[in-house]
């Protein structure tokens, strides 16, 4: 995935102190720049209509299948849409979305305080943690939310956000130390305090590298509420888990289908807002 | 100093953590209003950090800090920084913001109304010789090196500071647009009359930019301060002729043109007088070469002694055509230029509509560096019996 290219080239660089060496860090900001623009080049324009062909088989598909309780009933339980199918859907989408919601609310913050010169002391540290969160087996996490929140939406989106943590907290971090230092430079010169130097240098520049890292986090949080349902969390997880279950071929189909025409949207939808929240002037 | 100085230092200290040796030592100067001051020196002598401890970038460890009398050594240091201009050799324009939108940066954070700040910004890019309808609207990847930097300085000028920084700010470009560039600073320094503390390496620079030269050495203790030509002419120290380099005299002789010379009379002699009159003048004199003018009084030919006696045909076509001449305001750089490039000892002077206004001899041009030295000299023998 072309919006891993930040990410993994940012690892060493956070660690570093801010201002060992300008051109090094010159680079990671253009190859993440030129990682944004090839996947607005190549994937924008053709992605939609290849989703769309994607949903319509499955569609087709699903409109072959023999939903009559009397011929298959558990194939048509398991796929009805009503009691099923599409509240699972709001299920998976609220889960994702919340999970999102609150990486982008710890992570950017997190991130920006990270990287001030008082407190990059620690940062190592807190992205060993942030680390630790995504190399954890995702159903040990879910298990251990489970067990420190019990069931439900609440354990399920927790053991998300800290799963989908580290893409948006290391690509603030990357960002904003790949933010040109005579840029701030300038702006502290003619008189611009520390917070109108962030608010108006620093993070509008980071804009495309934090976006880059928030669209991982979302296929992330899209592509991990599908294992919601382990801890009674709901989500397509279910069709899928049925599927496997009842050695239904179609039933694990048609979950594991939705879930990619979904994860698959809202990639394409993360590539439309870095394409477009991108600062003018910054191509 | 008998006027308020504008800029004025007092035993201003930095010391970093953790290091023993203080990055800039009880620095005490002055910088006049309306001067160009120029900080040069070695790299890592503290010049940049000296810079940047006047707008407090780098907050000193000791000492004061007064501007126009007042002491800002505790105001609020962003709001002492939207009173002074602030150019860095990187520029560091904003790229997400329109070249516009990064002049108005200072008249924005001032609170200035949208209207007037508007008006500013296309003032501004008509002061640095960008056209604001094609500018204005731009982006800065958009400029070239030389454009970028005139934006700096558009964009320095913002609030109309009165006091100006600029670290190295013509360093990153080349040098045919450096050079034009510095000329077109100095040309809007004439006009704006700025307080300016100018940051360089490199002296040449130093000597073309500063009104007056501070040389820096080690913990930015100052080892001379003068007018370029007095620095030129009397080096205090060896560590400042070191790194004057060779060729201060050269580099001196910028400084005074041929007006300021007192011309000798020499030998001359219209078209159409006789060689007899001519002869009689050279032995009066006592030269040997005479300058012959034509009827407008532009010179000719030089002729010689022989010349003159052996009769062989116009004394137009006789001796050697007149191959140098200067106008009066040249400088005795460009003088000494025009004599080395024909090899001779003289350049004939001329007014700009090309009448005969003297010549100068290479003994005029080697007296005149005597004559700086000897004067340098007593300025700072005057300073040391004043100090002592």
């Amino acid at each position: 995935m072309s919006s891993w290219t930040p990410i993994s080239g940012g690892t060493t660089r956070v660690d570093r102190s801010r201002s060992t060496d300008d051109d090094e860090t010159d680079l990671a900001v253009s190859a993440s720049a030129a990682a944004v623009t090839r996947s607005w080049s190549v994937g924008l324009v053709a992605a939609p209509f290849a989703i769309l062909a994607l949903a319509s088989v499955l569609l087709l598909y699903y409109n072959s299948l023999p939903l009559d309780p009397e011929v298959n009933i558990s194939q048509a339980s398991a796929l009805d849409w009503s009691t099923k199918l599409w509240p699972q859907t709001v299920e998976h989408l609220t889960i994702a979305f919340w999970a999102t919601v609150l990486v982008v609310a710890i992570a950017v913050p997190l991130g920006v305080v990270l990287t001030r010169p008082a407190l990059r002391k620690i940062s190592p540290y807190v992205l060993t943690v942030a680390n630790s969160g995504q190399a954890l087996p995702a159903y040990g996490l879910l298990i251990l939310f489970l067990i420190l929140l019990g069931q439900g939406l609440n354990a399920v989106v927790w053991a998300l956000v800290l799963y989908a943590l580290l893409p948006v907290l290391r690509n603030t971090m990357v960002g904003l130390d790949g933010v040109d230092r005579s840029t701030i430079e300038a702006g502290r010169g003619m008189g611009m305090t520390r917070w109108q130097a962030l608010t108006r240098i620093e993070l509008p520049l980071s804009v495309p590298v934090i976006i880059a890292g928030v669209r991982t986090a979302t296929i992330i949080n899209i592509g991990m509420a599908a294992l919601a349902f382990v801890i009674g969390g709901g989500g397509l997880g279910i069709t899928i888990n049925s599927g496997l279950a009842l050695q239904q071929d179609s039933v694990l189909l048609v979950g594991a289908g939705m879930v990619a025409i979904i994860a698959l949207a809202f990639d394409w939808m993360g590539a439309v807002a870095e394409r477009f929240l991108r600062p003018r002037g910054l191509q | 100093m008998l006027e308020q100085p504008m800029i004025h230092l007092e035993r201003v200290t930095k010391v970093y953590p953790g290091s023993s040796v203080p990055a800039v030592e009880e620095l005490t100067m002055d910088v006049a209003e309306g001067e160009i001051l120029v900080l040069v020196g070695p790299s890592g002598c503290g010049k940049s950090t000296t810079l940047r401890l006047i707008n407090r970038m780098i907050e000193p460890s000791g000492g004061h800090i007064y501007f126009d009398g007042e002491d800002v050594t505790d105001v609020n240091p962003d709001h002492l920084r939207r009173r002074i201009g602030y150019v860095i050799q990187q520029i560091g324009l904003f790229p997400h913001q329109t070249i516009g939108e990064n002049i108005a940066t200072v008249p924005k954070m001032l609170g200035w109304a949208k209207k007037e700040t508007a008006e500013r910004v296309d003032e501004l890019l008509d002061t640095v010789g960008l056209p604001p309808g094609e500018f204005r609207d731009r982006y800065p990847k958009e400029l070239s090196g030389g454009q970028a930097q005139r934006v700096g300085v558009a964009r320095a000028l913002g609030a109309d500071p009165a006091v100006m920084l600029m670290d190295e700010p013509f360093g990153a470009i080349d040098p045919i647009t450096r050079d034009r560039l510095q000329n077109e600073f100095l040309r809007l320094q004439g006009e704006l009359k700025k307080t300016i503390v100018f940051v360089t390496h490199d002296i040449d620079e130093a000597i073309k930019m500063g009104d007056r030269i501070a040389i820096l050495g080690e913990r930015s203790v100052i080892r001379q301060i003068d007018t370029p030509e007095r620095i030129l002419a009397y080096p205090v120290d060896e560590f400042v002729d070191d790194f004057i380099g060779s060729g201060s005299t050269l580099k001196g002789l910028n400084f005074e043109r041929v007006t300021d010379l007192e011309l000798t009379p020499y030998p001359t002699m219209r078209v159409g007088e006789s060689a007899e009159v001519g002869l009689r003048t050279l032995n009066e004199m006592r030269r040997e070469w005479i300058l012959l003018l034509d009827g407008e009084g532009r010179p000719m030919r030089w002729l010689r002694h022989s010349d003159l006696e052996r009769g062989d045909g116009e004394l137009s076509t006789r001796g050697q055509h007149i191959s140098n001449q200067v106008e009066p305001n040249a400088t005795l750089h460009d003088t000494l230029e025009e004599m080395l490039r024909t090899s001779s000892g003289t350049c004939t002077v001329v007014d700009n509509r090309g009448h005969y206004r003297g010549v100068v001899e290479i003994n005029d041009l080697t007296e005149v560096i005597r004559r700086l030295r000897a004067e340098a000299k007593q300025h700072y023998d005057e300073l040391d019996v004043a100090a002592s």
